[in-house]
């Protein structure tokens, strides 16, 4: 990616949500009437209470799920190793080793090990884990773990990555490096992102985008622009302009609750 | 966050607390050994005595002597009976591993498959397999054969259920990970289920070990002379017929010693797959 980026509205779409509805055994209407449209190298976040579909509308974007109304599509189609995606836990398998963990999505595509080392310990530096390749998951602390995770969501370069909380279960200080990591990886290989999170905080500090959402049923009720020209770095979150986006969001996010029904 | 955080356990102060814990947990670690050698010395002892003082006649209870003795005097028909006993378990346990592995994953392959026989499985488990083996002994012209059948009917149950339990066990978010990556069938099976259904699967191998001695022993009891030859159970038997106690004895320790390696043998496999990523097989500081 190049540094300069294009304003938001130049950049092609990679995937568009139209009137998109969920409804499960009948009557819960996890979702109603969502529209998104994601653009390439965008970082949206999914910003709401719990309960609000944040984890449907991510589970119907990664083909979890289908929906009961509207349509997903992906420009240029969609392929198997468009999508990485990142859970609130880590979900690593206890029984191999970081390395082979963040082989998974080349494994399940027919590529072996040997062929991909290269890929792997790539992914494995980005996030600052390269020494620990033959380590077991459960030799590894929380946030290491969800750095693997990430890793192997990014090793195949997929178009688009999904996260679902993916910090929510870390302590602070683990989560506040992680974001910031977060930031210098997304800078490094420019990948496009959607993240959930009810953290006001982290997703002004992350996202060109926040999508504020409201429960019951879930649906959108607002969107915001960060501006995306503002370096992000540590001390964007120091800044008067993090601030005010901080404020807006955290209207917006109390709007949407008190209209919750 | 990186290197730091893997070092950061081994810490060398010289607290008194310390020191004191780390005695504590040397003590128990000997006692671990040698508090049940001692138990065992004095169990033997306390047989010597009363089987001395008391003055019991070798067809009752014989000493600890006279079974030594006996172990020794008779190894000529010992350990042929050992080996056949022995061949008998293993060979049990083999296709128990087998029978039990495979209908698992048919099962968990297959909702119709279990639904049609998972049932009769039960059946085969709950009915007393003492009182099946005389009937195996009348339909199956081979006595090594129906022995066989007999150990492995009571010991590929275990295998069965753990695994079959274990194949369904897996992370649904890993599962849904592979839905995501377009896994087929046979990739989830070998990548996802079968690595979770491992700790399950030992731990059924660990109690089908020993099942199989019991299968193996009963039907030596019902059947008697399996086609290769006298094992220790059908020894044991005619020993008491004969009042040979001394040899009865003598069998019956055989038989409790091949429990125990059996079920030391499947203890040290299941924690050599599993030490390195397991929570049961893995050693906690505190
Ligand atoms: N599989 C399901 N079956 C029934 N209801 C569900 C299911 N998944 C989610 N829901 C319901 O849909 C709503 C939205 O859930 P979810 O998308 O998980 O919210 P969030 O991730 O924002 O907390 C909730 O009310 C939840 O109870
Ligand atoms: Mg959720």
């Amino acid at each position: 990616m190049s540094s300069v980026k294009p304003a938001l509205d130049d950049r092609p779409p990679l995937l568009t949500m139209r009137r998109i509805g969920k409804t499960f055994s009948g009557d819960i209407v996890a979702l109603r009437e969502m529209d998104l449209t994601v653009k390439v190298g965008e970082f949206i976040s999914l910003l709401g209470p719990s309960g609000c579909g944040k984890s449907t509308a991510i589970r119907l974007i990664a083909g979890l799920l289908h929906p009961t109304n509207g349509v997903i599509r992906w420009t240029g189609g969609q392929s198997e190793d468009d999508l990485g995606i990142v859970f609130q836990e880590p979900t690593l398998m206890p029984w191999a080793t970081v390395a082979k963990n963040v082989w998974l999505p080349f494994r399940l595509q027919g590529q072996s090990f040997n062929s991909v080392k290269a890929e792997i310990h790539e992914a494995l530096e980005l996030v600052g884990l390269e020494n620990f390749s033959k380590a077991y998951p459960r030799e590894l602390s929380g946030g290491m773990k969800m750095r693997v995770s990430i890793a192997r969501a990014m090793v195949t370069k997929p178009r688009l990555i999904l996260m679902d909380e993916p910090f929510a279960a870390l302590d602070e200080i683990t989560r506040l490096k992680l974001d910031n990591d977060l930031l210098e990886l997304k800078k490094k290989i420019g990948c496009t992102v959607i993240f959930v999170t009810h953290s006001v905080f982290e997703s002004v500090f992350l996202s060109d985008r926040i999508v504020v959402m409201a429960a019951r049923p879930g649906r959108v009720v607002r969107e915001l622009e960060i501006n995306p020209t503002y370096p992000r770095d540590e001390n964007f979150s120091t800044s008067t302009e993090y601030a005010n986006y901080t404020r807006l969001t955290s209207d917006a996010l109390r709007e949407a609750m008190e209209h919750g029904e | 966050m990186t290197a730091t955080e893997s070092t950061a356990m081994g810490s060398h102060s010289v607290d008194p607390e310390e020191v004191q814990r780390e005695r504590r947990a040397l003590v128990t670690r000997i006692a671990k050994w040698t508090l049940p050698s001692l138990v065992l010395v004095l169990s033997i002892l306390s047989w010597h005595l009363y089987v001395t003082i008391g003055e019991v006649p070798h067809y009752i209870l014989p000493g600890p002597f006279h079974v030594a003795k006996s172990t020794f005097e008779d190894w000529a028909v010992l350990w042929p009976a050992l080996l056949v006993t022995g061949r008998l378990t293993l060979l049990a346990l083999a296709m128990a591993i087998i029978g039990g592995g495979l209908l698992a994953v048919a099962f968990t392959q297959s909702k119709w498959a279990e639904m049609s026989f998972f049932p009769y499985a039960v059946i085969l488990q709950v009915t007393p397999v003492i009182a099946i083996a005389p009937l195996l002994q009348i339909y199956v012209d081979s006595a090594f054969i129906a022995a066989l059948l007999c150990a492995w009917i009571v010991a590929f149950f275990p295998i069965l259920s753990n695994t079959t339990i274990g194949l369904k066990s897996a992370d649904h978010n890993l599962r849904d990970l592979f839905t995501i990556y377009g896994a087929t069938r046979g990739q989830r099976l070998i990548h996802l289920d079968m690595p979770s259904a491992l700790p399950f699967f030992l731990g059924g191998l660990k109690i089908a070990g020993g099942l199989a001695l019991i299968g193996a022993v009963v039907a030596e009891f019902v059947i008697g002379r399996s086609g290769a030859g006298l094992g220790l159970a059908a020894t044991l038997l005619e020993a008491s017929y004969r009042f040979n106690f001394g040899r009865l004895y003598a069998a019956l320790i055989l038989i409790s010693l091949m429990g125990v390696v059996i079920f030391a043998i499947t203890s040290v496999i299941s924690h050599l797959i599993l030490r390195s990523w397991h929570e049961s097989a893995v050693r906690r500081d505190h």
